[in-house]
């Protein structure tokens, strides 16, 4: 049984005004495996957050389909399940991250003894020790996102949603909340997290799907996306005259006294590098240059190239 | 369910008690009630008769106020800086929010109304006033105005604006106090429209002056028990009216 599974959802937003329909969500399928990070990438505005609210029951979809667990996500046996960390989380400022996190506890049922420890845990592992007394109005905004994450854990859910929760982050707090979101994972926890920045993407997912204008252009797991897509041949060599270079390879860059050849593909890279090293000079590297999720994701972002004549023909 | 909505209620509670401003006007309220100590000095004729009427008057404008000022900002607040998804993404159901945030602003104001009551009442004794029993049953009928204008910002807020839901507040308040002009023009009416259009309005809108007591309160007249529990009955039927008016609309909204 999958963990979220959507199927064709679709929903439109109207202006204030005009009533004018904005078709927002254009039948999105997704699936999340049990146990795994999925990352939801897209553009802001592509509709990342609105699926998740549709998740979680603060939109009503149009049309579609959304079950946690196979149950219907609208259920609250479903919201039991889930832990959500919102984008850009606001939290009641009068309160200190204690008393958030007690009154979090609360809505689940938990009785206040019970979550005594869990309560002290969890601000520790978040990295808040210390502030859990200081009222919200006085914390910063790395600090709301690490109390945004210890709330969406509170009642140690196995399914967390977690909306850009990079966001405002320093490179320290990046890294602290790549470590913990791992360990989650560590522990059977599934982790659905949006996200626009592509390097704590790849760092961390399983699978992605990739949303643009409301539809799902790319899904499947990280590792197959990349592998089947390797772009170029890169080879690195040195103590080599340019002229001498130049007769094996055209294409080629200096840098820091090296060189840099580019080979479109695998064929030609044996007699380079024998070629290379007939001319006395050194090879340093024979590397493969795969597709990053960065070059996926702008290769979806492109547009399609419209039809003409002669294509219709 | 019911631990879900004494948080929210609770939460709603320290909202407003920690908030600056419910203590500036609860003091103000204490400030007037008290200085009607003054004006009795100040004025011919029975001095307990003016410390009561002037201080009741203060104390039930400045809770006014401050239900009105609460309630309005409530919802709205709650969805303007999304602190309201923290809540709704969590197994708690929109009736027990809305429930919940009632429960909380009666809180509130049972707060707020004891405090300035427990001062009034010294300031009754210190003036020579004995325990009046109509004083407690004023601050009881004031309690159910204060419930009733909770519920109408409350309904207000889940759908509009705070400056909207102020006008519209207001507004009920201040017809709410002149029902009776509905009869009177119903008498006068000769067309059948607007005659059954006044009597609509005058079931429909809430009816304020049946929870004023002030004159049999100061003037020491009889009160009548029947009145008083049709007036109990009625702010309870209206209060539950709007709040399931209020949890239609909430049920229905979507959270952008």
């Amino acid at each position: 049984m999958k963990a979220l599974e959507i199927r064709d959802l679709k929903k439109t937003f109207r202006s204030n005004f005009l009533l004018k329909k904005y078709h927002v969500l254009k039948g999105i399928n997704l699936s999340v495996e049990k146990g795994e990070i999925y990352g939801f990438l897209g553009p802001n505005g592509a509709g990342k957050t609105t699926t998740i609210k549709c998740v979680l029951g603060l939109l009503f979809a149009d049309h579609g389909e959304i079950l946690i667990d196979g149950q219907p996500a609208a259920s609250m046996a479903s919201r039991r399940r889930i832990g959500y960390l919102p984008e850009n989380p606001f939290f009641y400022d009068y309160l200190s991250a204690r008393e958030l996190l007690f009154f979090s506890a609360s809505l689940f049922n938990l009785a206040a003894d019970e979550v005594r420890d869990r309560v002290a845990a969890l601000i520790h592992q978040v990295g808040l020790s210390g502030h859990q007394d200081l009222k919200l109005r006085k914390f910063s905004k790395g600090m709301i996102q690490r109390l945004g994450l210890a709330q969406a854990l509170i009642h140690n859910p196995d399914f967390l949603i977690l909306d850009e929760p990079f966001s405002g982050l320093d490179p320290i707090g990046r890294k602290d909340l790549r470590t913990l979101i791992l360990s989650l994972r560590e522990q059977g926890k599934t982790i659905f997290f949006s996200s626009h920045i592509l390097q704590d993407m790849e760092m961390m997912v399983d699978r992605v799907g990739i949303i643009l204008n409301g539809s799902m252009r790319r899904e499947g797991k990280l590792s197959e996306l990349i592998s089947r897509s390797t772009q170029y041949y890169e080879i690195i060599c040195s103590h080599i005259a340019e002229k001498e270079l130049a007769k094996i390879q055209t294409n080629f860059a200096c840098r820091d006294g090296q060189y840099s050849l580019t080979l479109p593909s695998d064929s030609d890279i044996n007699q380079v590098v024998e070629s290379i090293i007939h001319n006395n000079g050194r090879i340093v590297a024979v590397n493969p240059v795969k597709m990053t999720l960065e070059d996926i994701f702008f290769n979806e972002m492109q547009p399609t190239r419209p039809a003409t004549a002669g294509d219709s023909r | 369910m019911k631990m879900k909505i004494k948080a929210i209620a609770v939460n709603t509670f320290k909202e407003s008690a920690r908030n600056k401003m419910f203590y500036l006007l609860v003091f103000f309220g204490i400030f007037f009630a008290l200085s009607s100590k003054l004006i009795s000095f100040l004025t011919l004729g029975d001095a307990m008769k003016v410390l009561k009427d002037t201080g009741l008057a203060a104390i039930n404008f400045f809770c006014i106020v401050i239900a009105i000022f609460t309630g309005i900002n409530l919802i709205y607040k709650e969805i303007e800086k999304k602190t309201v998804f923290n809540i709704l993404s969590k197994p708690v159901s929109r009736d027990q929010f809305i429930i919940g945030k009632f429960l909380g602003l009666a809180l509130t104001m049972l707060t707020a109304l004891a405090a300035m009551a427990v001062i009034f009442f010294l300031l009754v004794l210190a003036s020579g006033g004995g325990f009046d029993l109509k004083i407690i049953l004023y601050f009881f009928m004031l309690f159910l105005e204060l419930l009733v204008i909770v519920a109408i910002s409350l309904f207000f807020s889940s759908f509009t604006t705070p400056i909207l839901s102020f006008i519209f507040t207001v507004s009920l308040y201040l017809i709410g106090h002149i029902m009776w002009t509905f009869n009177e023009f119903k008498m006068i009416l000769r067309d059948p429209f607007w005659k059954y259009l006044t009597q609509g309005l005058y079931y429909l809108l809430p009816n304020l002056d049946k929870f004023n007591i002030k004159n049999e309160v100061v003037l020491n007249t009889a009160l009548n028990p029947w009145t008083i529990l049709f007036s109990v009955l009625y702010a309870l039927a209206y209060i539950l009216a709007l709040l399931a008016v209020t949890i239609l609309i909430f049920r229905k909204r979507d959270f952008q």
